[in-house]
């Protein structure tokens, strides 16, 4: 193996083990036969609320506002999607209509 | 019993119909990308199997290009991956009692996972942990799917698949839309939302998430505690019940 495949192969075990050890933490803390404390317990049942709305702004993190394709796209795709679940409560059509229209929006229209 | 399970994998393939656009086409660039760097099939798979994380994937190829520490890569990793903590506090009772599915739900559990396992939308009788792995290993089968494409046959992939990522920001649009008309109590999605956006301002799309983390269950702690306050009742007892 070269030094440079070694560099590779290593890196991404490192990123492998810190991103598993994040995912496996809070099982290993908090599992066994001690059960979970009730602020855990607590904060398992409010946090998915909040963690949606997290994940809503982390993949809308690098929108800009310098030029209208730097958010245009964004607002009106997801506008779109939140008008139809809201009014279908489908979310295959909802993903599918607000894909489509922002890949057509970013390859046709704010190019 | 036969029927059930056919009832299940049918209920768990079809949520993750959305994961199997996204992933596969998010796959295929990642898959690309590793192959233009220098690092073939075997490259892309191990990243796959090892860390299995859309973003940190993408990032480790960064890493691995830059030349950066081992240290640095770990820091890195860090930041990238810390939202998964949240994820498992999350599920700590909702996998409790998965058996010899549980270490590979853990494993297997990223954003795209997280949306669809979260939500308490299951039939009567339907068994969640059976329905949440077949989910977490539906997923996980596009993505290296999606990966493996790109890797090998990335070139000749003829149409435009520019924006197609799009599918994730929608997927937890949805969900977020589904969560909000679902519940009276709009305290925490608010909270996710406003402490998110503001983490955005202050600190920068590269560093808010943790401090998001924090300032989410710092704040939904305040308001649990003059809630309760208020009407002189132990915080944390009813477990959160949100459509009180």
């Amino acid at each position: 193996m070269t030094d440079a495949a070694a560099f590779a192969l290593i890196t991404i075990v490192i990123c492998g083990l810190v991103t598993q050890a994040l995912r496996f933490l809070p099982f290993a803390l908090f599992s066994g036969g001690r059960g979970t404390p009730r602020y855990v317990a607590w904060l398992g049942k409010v946090l998915p609320y909040a963690i949606m709305g997290m994940l809503c702004v982390y993949c809308l993190r690098d929108v800009t506002f310098s030029a209208a394709s730097g958010w245009a796209p964004s607002a009106i795709a997801v506008a779109l999607v939140i008008a139809l679940q809201a009014w279908k409560h489908n979310s295959l059509l909802s993903i599918g209509a607000g894909t489509i229209c922002y890949m057509f929006l970013v390859q046709a229209v704010f190019v | 019993m036969r029927r059930l399970s056919s009832e299940v994998i049918k209920k768990a393939f079809v949520d993750s119909i959305p994961i199997m656009a996204g992933y596969v086409f998010i796959g295929i660039g990642f898959g690309i990308i590793m192959v233009d760097k220098g690092m073939g099939i075997w490259w892309v798979l191990a990243a796959c199997v090892l860390i299995y994380s859309g973003a940190m994937q993408f990032v480790t190829i960064n890493l691995i290009t830059g030349g950066a520490s081992f240290v640095a890569s770990a820091v890195t990793a860090l930041m990238v991956s810390c939202r998964h903590l949240f994820y498992g506090i999350s599920m700590i009772d909702g996998y409790k009692g998965a058996g010899w599915k549980k270490p590979y739900l853990i494993y297997a559990l990223t954003d795209e996972t997280y949306a669809l396992v979260c939500r308490d939308n299951l039939p009567e009788g339907m068994d969640k942990h059976t329905y949440s792995f077949l989910v977490s290993l539906f997923n996980q089968c596009y993505w290296l799917i999606g990966c493996a494409l790109g890797a090998l046959a990335g070139s000749v992939i003829a149409f435009s698949t520019e924006g197609i990522d799009f599918a994730m920001t929608a997927l937890f649009v949805s969900i977020f839309v589904d969560q909000w008309t679902e519940t009276k109590d709009r305290s925490s999605a608010l909270t996710g939302v406003g402490v998110s956006l503001l983490c955005l301002i202050i600190f920068g799309p590269q560093h808010f998430l943790i401090p998001t983390m924090i300032g989410i269950t710092g704040v939904l702690t305040l308001i649990e505690l003059i809630r309760t306050k208020r009407r002189a009742i132990d915080p944390f007892e009813k477990g959160g019940d949100q459509n009180d």
